[in-house]
């Protein structure tokens, strides 16, 4: 019996990063000489690490993802993988240290699922990308880590965007590196399955102890998902920490900063700034009185507990009672209070 | 290992393989045996064994019909897998030898080549005669490989596969222009032989070209497969393709003098012949089922064999003296499915 084969695990966890970057300025050539969006950057990547990169569209992320790869030069600076320069890196020994899941658009006809995912093994195959019995196992290994064990024989593009995305995410598992990155993994899916895409790779980081870098829209899964965050500003540089540490620094406030919508530190989402119509009392606290409340915002009310406001609500567990200058109106449900509420307020 | 047995391709390809084995040894008898004069099958084999019972059969079989189905063979595979390659290249569905320029070029290297020679030499220098074969190929694959190159720079920049083609239309147009300048200033007899050459032929093809020819396209054929891996990860896309270890640079120019070289040959021999390099690898990954290029290339390089002895086969009419142009024959077989391509997939998407 031979062992089955295991996914690269570092023996020391949490010593030497798997990816860092050395003075890495990153940006492009212009006619009017180089834009730099990120200056120096010097950040590391550890083992069993689950990092998203998330900032606003134009802040760089989809320049600083490939200039990390390697696929862009840097202005400035290294990227080193396992304490080597990427550029200095042969193709192969390249792929075999960094597998990539990109957002490029995937088009090969008919291929399986099992051939697609075998490219990942072409960095350890000969010529004819012939497999080994250990590479069998392998894929097999990554598919079953995707939960897309019986999809081996099916064909690639007749699967669902999210199925696509896990098959690739099996071909970088299948390729074994230390490290994976991922451009925007989420894009293009809905919310169920953004949640399981994310759940997958959290669970890899844990299981495989493989370093995984992403970059993602989503900040409600990031904040909720990612050991390390590293949040990208148009304007400054780029601020890396956990979750936790970004939100109560006022960062995500900062660089999020919009006149439609806020940044709401207590919940860890994003809340729609509506135009004040005026305040709304409400002394209501349980479920009714959150639902009531969301109602009353979205319908550019401020709503405090100030019970001496001309408009106050209530609800008395059967029906909700609103105050409008001491007349009184009783609805059945939310719709009523609206209805009510907007044809009394305006007159 | 379970897992190949898995696979629902596999025994399906081995039957497909067994049926196009047989097609091409029967056709290539029935290309063989058929022409203006009809040579039955067993007296074929009487040929061979050296046993003929007419002279003039033997003296038509050996310096006409095995050269010309041979080279059927060869042109067939080599044309297809030339398609097939730059299908993957350039990422486009539509793209092949006649499609984008690189027949053109060819065209344009052999114009030169052959109609030039009186301009630089005078009337009395026969190309045939002191370069031989082996200064038209030159010629030819020259002008192909150039074509080939400016076709894919210009890709580089345009993302749009529709664009490619149209890039590659131009350059066709471009070559065409230079080649009639200069049959503007050549000897009507050159550019008698030059028509004649466009119109796409096997006949022509001598024992003394075959020697040129043949080792040129099998030695090509031999190194396509060796690219399977490579070509593979580029149907993924290139970002893709360099994350999985190929280097891309160096895996598309290989790719693009493979497949000049095959294109640019064959023309120089057979002149230009029209969408078999677009139409073959359709017909093949619709019988397998497949685009991984481990099953195409062979697959392609089959279909393109059957494919071209049928054009033979056609083209000579069987039972009558005359002979259609083969260039004519193979549009009236690729036309359509391509045609049949672009209207069954509405959009390009998903073509491959």
């Amino acid at each position: 019996m031979t062992q089955p084969p295991q996914f690269h695990r570092a023996r020391t966890p949490f010593t030497e990063p798997v990816l860092s970057t050395r003075g890495l300025t990153v940006g492009y050539a212009t006619k009017n000489g180089p834009l730099e969006l990120e200056r120096d950057l010097t950040i590391n990547v550890h083992n069993g690490e689950l990092v998203c990169l998330i900032g606003p569209n134009g802040c760089g992320k989809s320049t600083l993802m490939p200039t990390i790869a390697g696929l862009q030069p840097p202005l400035v600076g290294e990227t080193y993988i396992a304490e080597v320069d990427v550029r200095r890196l042969k193709p192969h020994e390249y792929a075999q240290l960094l597998s990539l899941v990109l957002t490029d658009k995937i088009n090969v006809g008919a291929m399986t699922v099992m051939e697609m995912v075998s490219v990942g093994r072409y960095p350890y195959t000969n010529y004819f990308a012939k497999l080994e019995p250990q590479d069998y196992e392998m894929i097999e290994r990554a598919l079953e880590s995707v939960h897309l064990g019986d999809y081996r024989d099916r064909l690639f593009h007749e699967l669902s965007d999210g199925e696509k995305q896990r098959v690739l995410i099996a071909k970088a598992l299948a390729q074994d590196t230390p490290l994976i990155m991922l451009d925007e993994p989420t894009a293009h899916l809905d919310l169920p399955t953004r949640v399981e895409i994310m759940n997958i790779l959290k669970q890899l980081a844990k299981q495989t102890n493989k370093a995984i870098l992403l970059s993602t829209h989503e900040l409600d899964l990031a904040l909720q998902t990612a050991d390390t965050i590293w949040l990208m500003h148009r304007d400054e540089a780029m601020r890396t920490g956990t979750p936790e540490d970004l939100v109560l620094s006022g960062m995500f406030e900062q660089v999020f900063k919009s006149n439609v919508f806020q940044f709401d530190k207590l919940s860890g989402s994003f809340k729609v700034v509506h135009s004040a119509k005026g305040e709304v009392s409400l002394t209501e606290n349980g479920l009714h009185g959150v639902w009531t409340r969301r109602a009353l915002e979205r319908e550019g009310y401020e709503v405090t507990t100030d019970a001496n406001l001309p408009i106050h609500v209530q609800h008395d567990g059967q029906q909700w009672l609103l105050t409008i200058n001491q007349t009184n109106f009783s609805c059945r449900d939310i719709s009523e209070l609206l209805r009510v509420l907007r044809r009394e307020d305006n007159a | 290992m379970s897992l190949k047995a898995n696979n629902p391709y596999r025994w399906k390809s081995w039957q497909v393989t067994g049926i196009g084995v047989s097609a091409i040894v029967s056709l290539f008898l029935l290309d063989l045996s058929l022409g203006s004069v009809k040579i039955s099958v067993p007296e074929l084999l009487n040929i061979m064994a050296g046993k003929a019972s007419k002279q003039s059969w033997e003296y038509i079989f050996f310096n006409f019909r095995l050269p010309k189905a041979i080279s059927a063979l060869l042109t067939g595979a080599g044309i297809s897998v030339a398609g097939l390659q730059m299908q993957t290249l350039f990422k486009n569905p539509l793209a092949g030898p006649s499609v984008l320029g690189i027949s053109h070029g060819a065209s344009l290297g052999g114009a030169v080549f052959v109609l030039s020679s009186t301009a630089l030499f005078g009337a009395s220098f026969n190309f045939q005669e002191t370069l031989g074969s082996w200064g038209l190929v030159l010629f030819a694959v020259s002008g192909s490989f150039l074509v080939l190159l400016s076709v894919l720079f210009a890709s580089a920049r345009i993302s749009d596969g529709v664009t490619v083609l149209i890039v590659g239309l131009m350059f066709g147009f471009i070559t065409g222009a230079v080649v009639n300048i200069l049959q503007f200033f050549s000897d009507p007899e050159l550019i008698q032989n030059f028509l004649v050459w466009t119109f796409g032929s096997l006949a022509g093809v001598t024992w003394s070209q075959l020697q040129v020819m043949g080792p040129i396209i099998l030695l090509s054929l031999g190194l396509s497969l060796v690219f399977s891996k490579q070509m593979n990860a580029l149907l993924l896309g290139e970002n893709y393709a360099t994350g999985v270890g190929v280097n891309v640079k160096r895996t598309r120019i290989r790719l693009i003098l493979i497949t000049s070289v095959m294109a640019g040959t064959i023309t120089a021999f057979t002149g230009p012949i029209a969408f078999i390099g677009v139409a073959v690898p359709h017909l093949a990954r619709l019988l397998f089922r497949t685009s991984n290029h481990k099953i195409l290339l062979p697959a392609t390089m089959m279909c393109g064999m059957v494919i071209m002895l049928i054009c033979d086969i056609v083209s000579q009419v069987p039972g009558s003296q005359t002979t259609l142009p083969l260039n004519s024959i193979t549009a009236l077989f690729g036309g359509p499915v391509i045609l049949a391509i672009i209207i069954k997939n509405k959009q390009m998407k998903g073509a491959f």
